[in-house]
C-alpha cells in the first residue's frame, strides 16, 4: 500500500487512490475543496482545478516535483509522494486565481440566489478568493429556462462542473442532458429545451455546487438560514426515503437529500418525495439535522435549551426510580449547556 | 465581609430633639426647590422646539428607491439575519414582466415589517445591506397609543417617489464610490444594463 504525506501528515492508502481521497481520508483543514469532484458520481472531476495542489516529491523512486500544481481529483498517489496543500503559498495563490476565473462570469447575483447560505462558491469565495474582481467586462448573460415545471436553470450562474450531467448519465435511464458549445459560450442544456422526465431528475438540484439548479417549488419561498432543517424518512418504493426537510414554522417548504460535510449526498432520493411530500404527516420526522455551527444556517435557531432537556432526560433514564437529576449529576455540566454531546 | 465600599449603615437612632421639629428640613427643601427657578430649564416643548440631533443619528429607518424610482430592497434577508433584536420580517415575491419600474431586482420584498418597540436602532440592517436600500434616518420613530401602529410595513418605510429621504449625511465617502461605481454588477440599474446590452451590439 502506497504512503502518502500530504501537508506533513503520512498516510497509508490503498492502491489507486487520489490525493483528494487520501486528504478527505486524514480530513480536517487538509481536504483541498472541490466544486466539481463528486464522490458519488464516477468520473467527476477535473474540470474546476479549486483542488490543485503541489506535489513535492512524486515518488519514493522518482523523487523529482512536478512541475506546475496538480488536480488533486484525478491525481493517484504513489509511494512516498509528498504533497502540500494549504501550507504551500503557491497553491494558495494559484487557487484564488482559479476562484477568480470561476467567478469571472458569476453574476454575485447572492442576495436573489436561492442557494446563498448554501452555495459552495459563496464558502471557496469567502475562503480562498480574493476579495475584488479584476474583471471589467459584461458578464455572460442566459434566459432563464425551465427544465419540467419543477426544476429551473440559471445559465448565468452555472460554473460548468458537469456534475448535473453526470447524474444524469448515470443515475437515470437515457442521458438527457448535457453541455453544448464550448468555451465561453458553452452552457447546460437539454436538447430542443426538452424537459427532463425521469423519478431521479431532482438529484440534479442537490448536486449543483451553485444556484444554477434550483427547486422551482422553494424558488423565493425564503432564505435558506431562516429554515430549519430536520431529518426524515418514509417507506418510498423508489428511493431510500431518508430526506431532509426544510421547515419554516410548521411548514415543509423544501425536501433535499441529506449532505455530508464535504456538501455530497448520502442517499439518492426520487423526485416524488422531492417534490410532492410537502406535509408532515407524509414523513417519520428524526430530528434536527446538524449543522456545522459556523454555518449561516444555524443563525437565530436556538436548539440548545433542548439539547439540554434531552440531555437532562437521558440523565433521568440512567438514574434509578424516584431519583432526580440535579446539580453536580452533570445537569449544569457546560458542555452539555452548549449542546456537545 | 463587605465586597464594595458602597455598604451604608443604617441609622438606628432615634431623631434628636431640632430633628423630631422637622421644620429645618422642609425649609432646606424649599430653598433647594426655590433655587431651581432661577436655574436654566432643561426642558423643550417638543413639537414645535426640537433638540439638535448629530448628522448621523439613528432614527426611523427608509427604504430607499433607485434614481429610477425602483424600489431597492430585494429581500435579501441579510438585515434580518444581522439585527440583533430580530425585529425585522419580510417576504419576497417575484418580479412579474412590466414591473421593471417598481422593482430593481428580479426578487422583491412582498411583505417587510420592522417592528419599531423592538428595534434598538443599532444600524446593523443598514451595515450589512448589500443593495444600499435600508438606511436609517434623523426622524424619530412617533409615540402612538396602539402597539400594533409599531409595526412599520412598507407604507411607512418605503420613500414616496415624490418626497424622497435624504440620506447622504449618513453615506461616508467610501460608500458613495462604491454605489456611484457601475463597474459593479449591482450597481447598474435595469436601464443601465440595457443600454450596455444596446451598446455591444
Amino acid at each position: 500500500m502506497p504512503k502518502v504525506t500530504i501537508d506533513d501528515i503520512t498516510i497509508e492508502v490503498p492502491e489507486g487512490t487520489t490525493i483528494l481521497q487520501a486528504a478527505r481520508m486524514i480530513g480536517g483543514d487538509v481536504v483541498p475543496p472541490a466544486m466539481c469532484y463528486y464522490s458519488k458520481l464516477k468520473t467527476s472531476g477535473g474540470y474546476c482545478r479549486t483542488c490543485i495542489v503541489k506535489v513535492e516529491q512524486g515518488s519514493a523512486k522518482d523523487p523529482r516535483p512536478m512541475p506546475k500544481p496538480v488536480a488533486s481529483c484525478r491525481t493517484t498517489v504513489m509511494d512516498g509522494m509528498v504533497v502540500r496543500n494549504k501550507t504551500s503559498q503557491e497553491v494558495l495563490e494559484a487557487r484564488a486565481g482559479v476562484v477568480e476565473f470561476l467567478l469571472i462570469n458569476h453574476p454575485l447575483d447572492c442576495p436573489i440566489c436561492d442557494q446563498a447560505g448554501e452555495c459552495h462558491l459563496q464558502d471557496l469565495g469567502y475562503e480562498h478568493g480574493k476579495v475584488e474582481t479584476r474583471y471589467e467586462f459584461d458578464r455572460r448573460e442566459f434566459e432563464k429556462i425551465d427544465i419540467g415545471d419543477k426544476i429551473q436553470l440559471h445559465m448565468t450562474r452555472c460554473i460548468l462542473c458537469y456534475r448535473c450531467v453526470k447524474v444524469a448519465d448515470q443515475l437515470t435511464d437515457g442521458r438527457v442532458h448535457g453541455v453544448i458549445n464550448r468555451g465561453d459560450v458553452a452552457e447546460i442544456s437539454t436538447y430542443i429545451q426538452n424537459s427532463i422526465e425521469n423519478d431521479f431528475s431532482g438529484n440534479v438540484i442537490d448536486v449543483c455546487p451553485v444556484g444554477a439548479l434550483t427547486d422551482k417549488t422553494f424558488r423565493f419561498k425564503s432564505r435558506v438560514w431562516y429554515t430549519k432543517p430536520v431529518d426524515a424518512h418514509c417507506n418510498c418504493d423508489k428511493c431510500s426515503g431518508k430526506v431532509r426537510l426544510w421547515y419554516k414554522g410548521e411548514e415543509v417548504l423544501r425536501v433535499t437529500a441529506r449532505k455530508d460535510k464535504y456538501g455530497e449526498v448520502e442517499d439518492w432520493i426520487c423526485n416524488d418525495c422531492r417534490f410532492n411530500k410537502k406535509k408532515t404527516s407524509d414523513w417519520v420526522i428524526e430530528g434536527p439535522s446538524k449543522v456545522d455551527r459556523h454555518s449561516v444556517i444555524s443563525a437565530n435557531h436556538y436548539d440548545n435549551l433542548k439539547v439540554l432537556k434531552a440531555t437532562v432526560d437521558r440523565q433521568q433514564l440512567a438514574l434509578p426510580h424516584g431519583e432526580k437529576v440535579g446539580l453536580g449529576k452533570g445537569a449544569l455540566d457546560p458542555n452539555n449547556i452548549h449542546g456537545k454531546h | 465581609m463587605a465586597l464594595t465600599n458602597r455598604a451604608q449603615k443604617v441609622q438606628t437612632a432615634s431623631l434628636s430633639w431640632s430633628e423630631k421639629l422637622y421644620l429645618p428640613a422642609i425649609l432646606k427643601g424649599m430653598v433647594i426647590t426655590f433655587t431651581h427657578l432661577f436655574k436654566r430649564t432643561p426642558t423643550i416643548k417638543y413639537p414645535e422646539q426640537k433638540r439638535e440631533i448629530a448628522p448621523v443619528y439613528r432614527g426611523q429607518h427608509v427604504l430607499k428607491r433607485d434614481e429610477a424610482g425602483a424600489e431597492r430592497c430585494t429581500a435579501c434577508g441579510l438585515c434580518a439575519v444581522a439585527c440583533p433584536a430580530e425585529a425585522i420580517t419580510m417576504e419576497s415575491a417575484e418580479r412579474k414582466k412590466g414591473e421593471e419600474g417598481l422593482y430593481r431586482e428580479e426578487k422583491y420584498a412582498k411583505i417587510y415589517e420592522i417592528n419599531m418597540l423592538r428595534c434598538i436602532f443599532c444600524g446593523l440592517c443598514e451595515e450589512a445591506c448589500p443593495k444600499e436600500a435600508i438606511f436609517l434616518t434623523d426622524r424619530i420613530v412617533p409615540t402612538t397609543f396602539n402597539r400594533g401602529e409599531f409595526i412599520y410595513g412598507k407604507d411607512k418605510l418605503v420613500e414616496s417617489k415624490d418626497e424622497p429621504v435624504d440620506v447622504t449625511k449618513r453615506q461616508t465617502p467610501e460608500v458613495l464610490d462604491f454605489k456611484k461605481d457601475k463597474k459593479h454588477y449591482h450597481n447598474r440599474t435595469f436601464l443601465d444594463k440595457i443600454t450596455r446590452k444596446k451598446a455591444a451590439h
